[in-house]
């Protein structure tokens, strides 16, 4: 038995030294982001070591605002994540009920198609849509651009698919009993189950709105209408730029998702897990 | 009765499917469409060779398609096995602190490839990035991870690799925990040492999620975009790091030529069919 328990503890000791290192150099780029954001400029670009933070994040915060107004910025990024949370978990939702409880005609080649999507490029899509939103109607630098094109999502109906087709159908089988409509059966029995289903849903679609730079790069390059990925990339690679500020921006857009990653994990996890998961 | 119910579900499909019509399905046909026609005259004509003959005698296109193939097959195994190690290890009922390292891991899947790509450029600039003066103080000298080609290129798939692995770990993790542990008690009755135990009865039933994350991988990696546009200024040192999404970027969006980068589009979608295909192949029931 006690060989057992030292062969144990050994085993332990070795599975830590090779994860305490690994753990280190994979937060060594975060603490950066928060030590660098902290620094003056003559601090970032000093010829010595510097792993602590400092004290001049506010005056960064300033000299970032004054490359470019960031917190407009901010405020267009998290305005369209959360109208794009909101209407992409709609719509998916409402999807997914439908191919979940439905037999319906066309129903095996949406699934397909939906299916076929996946593994498709981006670039396949975007040129059409630039060429759509931009030129013939005319939406550039407007939120119509910045929210509706990229709605469609085709791993979160799947997601929200599987989550309808295991409730038991008695459940609604009973409501119907009673002469209570479809969409009323929808939105006050199966949308109440499926909340933990969308909460994971919806973290991973604000996660993917908040951070998304193509799209807005492409469609919303006018200086009042970017959001703040595209203003803050706009400032990477000038000459004259506060690079402080940079990285002041950079906490800006990562402290929030961070803080929400620590309380919901669980959710985050879930959302991502879920891709794997047919 | 039944049919009238079931007619509801075009009600409940129907705004989707609009958002899917208008902005996938027709961009699909659209680009396949324009990959044929000579864009850069007005109207617009069809003309496959505009296209299609100039990317395959373009040596920019082979540039980029090189660069696109060295990343994909140096970074997707590191960052797989990475990735499984991570996994595995954090499945360990051994491991302390269990939260902090998830953390670690899986922060990065968090952070916007804007903010993660301005830490980088900071981390390895040549005179004052920190990794250079580490690797300074080891006694190592300074790497010019900016103005050589392969040094560029190694800090893009160090980047991608730091980005992703954690997401990919997450998948496996999930397929882990997903394995009933009496497989395992059977086999420590039997006295298989855990190293047997991990290749004979993790590794297999692991393998379809394996191949998952590398198929998503290949197929992320091979659009990698932002961080050559950002980390590496536009695919430098001259066009030592461009890759195919960058290319694209280029032609479609700075030179405004839609039927090229559509043709550069779909070839990317030929090379993504191949592997996806390949992997059902490789993924395959053992008969």
């Amino acid at each position: 038995m006690k060989s057992k328990s030292r062969s144990a503890f050994i085993r332990s000791l070795s599975l830590h030294a090779v994860l305490i290192p690994l753990a280190i150099i994979w937060l060594f780029p975060l603490w950066m982001m928060f030590v660098f954001a902290t620094m003056p400029d003559y601090g970032i670009f000093s010829p010595h070591i510097e792993l602590l933070p400092s004290t001049h994040f506010a005056e960064n915060l300033g000299n970032l605002q004054a490359d470019t107004d960031f917190i407009r910025a901010l405020m267009i990024s998290l305005s369209v994540a959360m109208i794009y949370t909101f209407l992409s978990v709609l719509l998916t939702a409402m999807a997914g009920w439908a191919l979940a409880r439905y037999q319906f005609l066309g129903k095996s080649l949406v699934i397909g198609i939906i299916l076929g999507t996946i593994t498709l490029p981006y670039f396949v899509v975007v040129i059409p849509q630039f060429i759509m939103v931009a030129r013939e109607f005319r939406l550039a630098n407007t939120w119509v651009a910045l929210i509706v094109p990229p709605l469609f999502n085709s791993l979160g109906v799947l997601f929200m698919r599987q989550a309808f087709s295991m409730m038991p159908s008695e459940l609604f089988d009973a409501a119907r009993v009673e002469g209570v409509k479809e969409w009323q059966i929808f939105l006050r029995i199966a949308l109440p189950l499926a909340r933990p289903t969308m909460a994971a849903l919806a973290i991973i679609l604000f996660l993917h709105s908040w951070n998304n730079y193509l799209w807005p790069l492409l469609i919303n390059s006018r200086p009042g209408m970017m959001t703040a990925p595209v203003a803050l990339g706009t400032l990477i690679g000038l000459t004259k730029v506060s690079w402080g500020g940079i990285m002041a921006g950079a906490v800006l857009l990562t402290a929030p998702i961070l803080v929400v990653f620590i309380l919901l994990q669980r959710h985050f996890i879930a959302g991502i897990a879920a891709g794997a998961i047919k | 009765m039944q049919s009238s119910r079931n007619r509801a579900a075009y009600g409940f499909l129907a705004p989707y499917l609009l958002i899917f019509a208008v902005f996938w399905i027709w961009p699909i046909i659209s680009s396949f469409v324009m990959s044929f026609q000579n864009t850069r005259i007005n109207p617009w004509t069809f003309s496959p060779g505009a296209n299609w003959g100039r990317l395959f005698s373009d040596p920019a296109f082979y540039n980029a398609l090189k660069n696109t193939m060295i990343i994909l097959v140096i970074q997707v195994p590191v960052m797989i096995t990475l990735a499984t190690i991570m996994a595995v290890l954090l499945n360990s009922p051994l491991l302390k602190a269990k939260g902090l390292f998830r953390f670690a891991f899986f922060a990065p899947v968090v952070v916007g490839e804007v903010a993660y790509a301005a830490v980088f450029r900071l981390m390895f600039n040549l005179d004052f990035g920190i990794v250079n003066k580490l690797l300074n103080a080891a006694g190592i000298p300074s790497i010019s991870w900016f103005a050589e080609a392969p040094a560029a290129m190694a800090l893009l798939i160090i980047a991608v690799t730091w980005r992703w692995a954690g997401y990919n770990a997450i998948i496996i993790l999930a397929g882990l925990q997903s394995i009933p542990d009496d497989v395992y008690e059977a086999a420590t009755l039997d006295r298989v040492s855990k190293l047997k135990q991990f290749i004979y009865i993790t590794l297999p039933l692991l393998r379809p999620i394996i191949l998952f994350c590398v198929v998503l991988s290949i197929i992320g990696s091979m659009q990698l975009f932002t961080e050559p546009f950002l980390i590496t200024n536009r695919g430098g040192p001259g066009g030592g790091t461009e890759t195919l999404g960058l290319f694209l970027y280029r032609q479609g969006f700075a030179s405004l030529n839609f039927g090229y980068a559509s043709a550069i589009a779909y070839t990317m979608a030929a090379l993504a069919i191949a592997i996806s295909l390949l992997n059902l192949w490789v993924g395959r029931e053992p008969k």
